[in-house]
């Protein structure tokens, strides 16, 4: 090959690099493994963990461990999925496509909503990106984010609101929820979007009808966020007149993976589709006029608008987005409630569980899903680890994520949780 | 070969269009069914406050078998690395080595909850320091974030410690230059970031202007966007002077990394005077590209940016365990989490694997393949800059469009019909019909041997008939597309009424 090429040595191939900024020694890193000692290297490493999935979890805060039907990782695991490009070249792309075509259905589907996009990275850069595009809409430079919203996903927009594209309100937080009256006194003729999650961080229903018309009475847009994974027991945000709704879709097929990668998705109204940041994918035809998917409205997009793109965003998460849609199709409208209903019930029946151990208090009385905060009648951080001790992993002690809820511990239950695992959690936390 | 081919019945299990999933199966079909409820039932709308869903999701019906079906006839109308050559210019579809897919699905890493104790993923959180501390290493840019999801969203990372670093020097400044010839995410992100783009032209061998980019250059920039090794393959040999220009006026150079795979081992972005960098690991580390994503864009900086790094940052203690720390003056978190975890674990497994010998080793090899396609193909596809690429070239289909009619397009549609994956094409928007080859090291001799045969071919059969050409692809799932149909008569979702 060199020979072909004209040079002696690879080094020649390399006279463009200036001599000064030429490396001129060995990376400073170990030297390559075989496979056995990577493996082996990559296993001591996963084995010095301890996952929650090895224990009896009751983490939730955004995260959650729901069952994974045994098909949707035989499917992911398809070198023709999870090694293809961004289906640039429709003819041979058509798997990705017609993919994406399903679960931009099974997002509307779930969300009540009209259209949908092929992914984001994301919850949380989800909401971001629909509090941009709601001001991009209402010319408008104001969003205000009810302060029960994941605290994490506050920080993100902010730190996006840093670049002045927006300006972030905050509306405080009372007995776990926002009321409308609250929100009313923020929201005004200046704001984009009323922006609330529900269930919110603390496991919480928002009263969305309400919310939802103090946004509109202002001419603000209304932005949910939802938890996919409830949409078979808990109404469509559609219905209380939601104009984006965007949400997490990990719990839908996706492994923790300590919270990375996720699901963003993002689902709007048909008025709004030219503002729809991300991709989209349309059926059309081929010459043959057999019936065929493409990438499509890319005039928004940025490899076609540059600095006037509706977002930057270029790789989504495809791949996580094919394990939804294959899970959606595992359970169907019957399991996928099946799974929301037991996720209800088994939260309410440890919560009545844990309140009767007399050491936790509830601090808000408004109706939850799937996930509750107590307050512990002792040190949380102390209680996390006894029970850690025990095989459980108790919740998550909220004041480690923000120092305004120190004492609160979030317990979410999944259905993958059982009766006896709960009772056992009781009595255990009763005998510290 | 066509549709039309009575040979080839239409609906044959492994070509053409499949139905969709929600028109598979029959009301009765199901996969998985739940176990029955251990707890007391209770009433859904007492608990959720009569927000109960009144009318189902139209989700599909279908048994597991149905599924299996679906998704196998889709997966066989894809093309990935593993169909054959995959030389998409500045997309790097390297081979996904089979051990990384294994190892992120190893239970102590695939199962953590982000918010377990510390002592409960130390090794998880000694597997991020690592792959840190070999960025940084590889970038010469000691500060490392892993939290970005992807390139576009690193280089919003990086253009916001940017704006935080300027602003805490007193004035956020205005605006931010890019070449041309950049990639579409530079501008989007700029905007996204509050400032202006101002475009700079570049020259003719895709490099930087130092004429126009000093002209450009005052106190209201902030910062240069650039990538280097360039869209055209070429490694700008004014490096030095271009980021000390950009530095007189006090502003940052930002290194877009999507040419990494080009000089690992062999040249850093950091002793090029960059002041921060963005690697997408689903390019040069290997990771798969998922049909588009998940990938995952970690950004390296000087130790100036450093203290406005995003947090949580994954750091090794005093006492030789790890903890998660917040810099002084950071701009905050760009996500969720850590960052795309289970991308990080195969990113690692790769270095490790690989080691600093064989990280440069790809590089070289990398280019070295680049360089003998370019030498076979640039006597029949003009090379608009002939001399040494670096990991990509660009040619130029305009000769065949003058002599034949026959554009870049038709080209690349016919490159499927042999079985290999188009190159990347019209992009750079500044070489005319361009097609952007990356071979990338993981090829053999062979495969560039036949990806050379086969560009041949298609030339000859552009003199000999054209419309061969403009007709292809001929025996993909489906040919060309009618993507106006698609804009003008949007069909974006399936709606049940349509259905049975």
């Amino acid at each position: 090959m060199l020979r072909s090429v004209g040079v002696t040595d690879v080094d020649e191939l390399f006279e463009s690099v200036p001599e000064a900024v030429r490396l001129g020694r060995p990376l400073d890193l170990p030297d390559g493994l075989s496979e056995m000692e990577t493996a082996a290297a990559m296993r001591a490493l996963a084995d010095a963990n301890t996952p929650a999935t090895r224990l009896v979890s009751f983490a939730g805060a955004g995260c959650y461990d729901h069952y994974i039907p045994a098909i949707v990782d035989h499917v992911v695991r398809r070198p023709e999925f999870f090694t293809a490009y961004t289906p640039y070249q429709p003819e041979v792309s058509q798997g990705t496509l017609q993919n994406i075509y399903e679960f931009q259905t099974l997002m509307c589907e779930l969300t009540g909503m009209d259209v949908a996009n092929a992914s984001m990275y994301d919850g949380a850069t989800a909401f971001v990106e629909a509090a941009l595009m709601a001001s991009r809409i209402t010319k408008r430079h104001k969003v205000v984010v009810a302060g029960s919203v994941h605290p994490e996903w506050r920080v993100v927009l902010r730190t996006y609101a840093a670049s002045g594209n927006i300006e972030v309100v905050t509306c405080p937080v009372e007995d776990g929820v926002i009321s409308a009256a609250t929100a009313a006194l923020l929201v005004d003729d200046s704001t984009a979007a009323l922006l609330v999650s529900s269930p919110n961080f603390v496991g919480h229903l928002e009263d969305l009808a309400a919310l939802g018309q103090v946004a509109h009475a202002a001419g603000a847009l209304f932005v949910v966020s939802v938890n996919p994974i409830l949409a078979g027991v808990l109404e469509p945000p559609s219905s209380f007149g939601a104009d984006i709704v965007v949400g997490e879709g990990q719990p839908l097929g996706n492994p923790m993976s300590m919270g990375g990668p996720g699901l963003g998705f993002f689902a709007c109204r048909q008025a709004h589709l030219r503002q729809l940041p991300g991709r989209i994918v349309g059926r059309t035809v081929d010459v043959d006029g057999r019936g065929a998917f493409v990438l499509t409205m890319q005039t928004r997009e940025q490899h076609i608008r540059r600095e006037k793109a509706t977002s930057n965003i270029c790789s989504n998460h495809a791949l996580n987005a094919l394990a939804a849609a294959v899970y959606l199709s595992a359970v169907g409208a019957a399991g996928l409630e099946s799974v929301g209903r037991a996720c209800v019930a088994k939260a309410h029946y440890l919560r009545d569980a844990l309140l009767a151990t007399e050491k936790f208090d509830a601090p808000y009385s408004a109706p939850f899903a799937n996930e509750f905060a107590l307050r512990y009648a002792g040190d949380p951080a102390a209680m996390h680890a006894q029970m850690l001790r025990r095989g459980f992993l108790a919740g998550v002690d909220l004041g480690t994520i923000d120092p305004g809820m120190d004492g609160l511990v979030l317990f979410a239950v999944t259905e993958k949780r059982t009766k006896a695992e709960m009772d056992s959690l009781a009595k255990e936390v009763a005998s510290l | 070969m066509t549709a039309s081919d009575a040979r080839f019945p239409t609906d044959a299990p492994t070509r053409g269009p499949r139905k969709l999933i929600f028109e598979t199966g029959s009301p009765e079909s199901r996969c998985v069914e739940a176990p029955p409820l251990d707890v007391p039932e209770i009433s859904l709308d007492e608990a959720l406050a009569g927000s109960v869903r009144s009318h189902a999701p139209a989700l599909p019906h279908v048994t597991e078998v149905e599924i299996a079906r679906h998704y196998h006839h889709l997966a066989t109308m894809n093309f990935g690395v593993d169909s054959g050559p995959y030389p998409l210019g500045s997309c790097t579809m390297k081979y996904n080595p089979r051990l990384n897919e294994d190892v992120c699905r190893l239970e102590g890493l695939s199962g953590l909850h982000p918010y377990q104790p510390l002592e409960t993923f130390q090794g998880a959180l000694g597997l991020m320091v690592g792959l840190s501390d070999a960025l940084a290493e590889i970038s010469g840019l000691p500060g490392v974030t892993l939290q970005p999801a992807a390139g576009a969203h690193g280089e919003f990372t990086a253009v916001m410690m940017f704006r935080a670093y300027h602003t805490a020097k007193g004035d956020p400044r205005k605006r931010v230059i890019i070449p041309d010839a950049a990639h579409g995410t530079n501008p989007a992100t700029v905007a996204m970031a509050g400032y202006e783009v101002t475009t700079i032209a570049s020259d003719a061998r895709g490099a930087v202007d130092l004429d126009a980019l000093k002209a450009a250059l005052d106190t209201d920039v902030a910062a240069l966007m650039l990538t280097n090794p360039n869209t055209l393959g070429l490694f700008d040999p004014n490096i030095v002077a271009i980021t000390e220009a950009v530095h007189a006026v006090g502003a940052l150079a930002y290194c877009d990394g999507a040419n990494m795979n080009a000089i690992m081992g062999k040249a850093r972005p950091g002793d090029m005077g960059f002041d921060a960098l963005h690697i997408n690991l689903h390019k040069t580390f290997s990771t798969p590209h998922g049909g588009g994503g998940p990938g995952a864009g970690p950004v390296c900086v000087t130790a100036a940016l450093a203290p406005f790094l995003p947090g949580p940052l994954p750091v090794r203690l005093d006492d030789g365990t790890f903890g998660v720390g917040w810099t002084d003056h950071s701009i905050g978190r760009v996500r969720s989490s850590f960052g795309n975890f289970g991308v990080l674990v195969r990113a690692y497994a790769y270095v490790l694997a690989l080691g600093g010998d064989g990280l440069r080793a790809a590089s070289e090899q990398a280019v070295l393949s680049a360089n003998y396609m370019k030498e076979k193909l640039k006597g029949t596809y003009p090379l608009p800059y002939d001399r040494p690429c670096m990991h990509e070239f660009v040619l130029s289909g305009a000769r065949l469009r003058k002599e034949h009619g026959v554009h870049t397009l038709d080209v690349a549609k016919r490159l499927l019909d042999y079985g290999i994956h188009p190159p990347t094409i019209y992009f750079p928007l500044i070489v005319d019909e361009a097609i952007m080859f990356e071979p990338t090291e993981t090829e053999s001799l062979e495969d560039l041997d036949r990806m050379i045969e086969v560009m041949l071919e298609i030339a000859a059969e552009a003199a000999s008939d054209p419309d061969l050409l403009h007709g292809a692809p001929y025996s993909t799932p489906v040919r060309r597309l009618d993507e106006a149909r698609a804009v003008k008569q949007p069909d974006l979702r399936w709606r049940p009424s349509s259905a049975r």
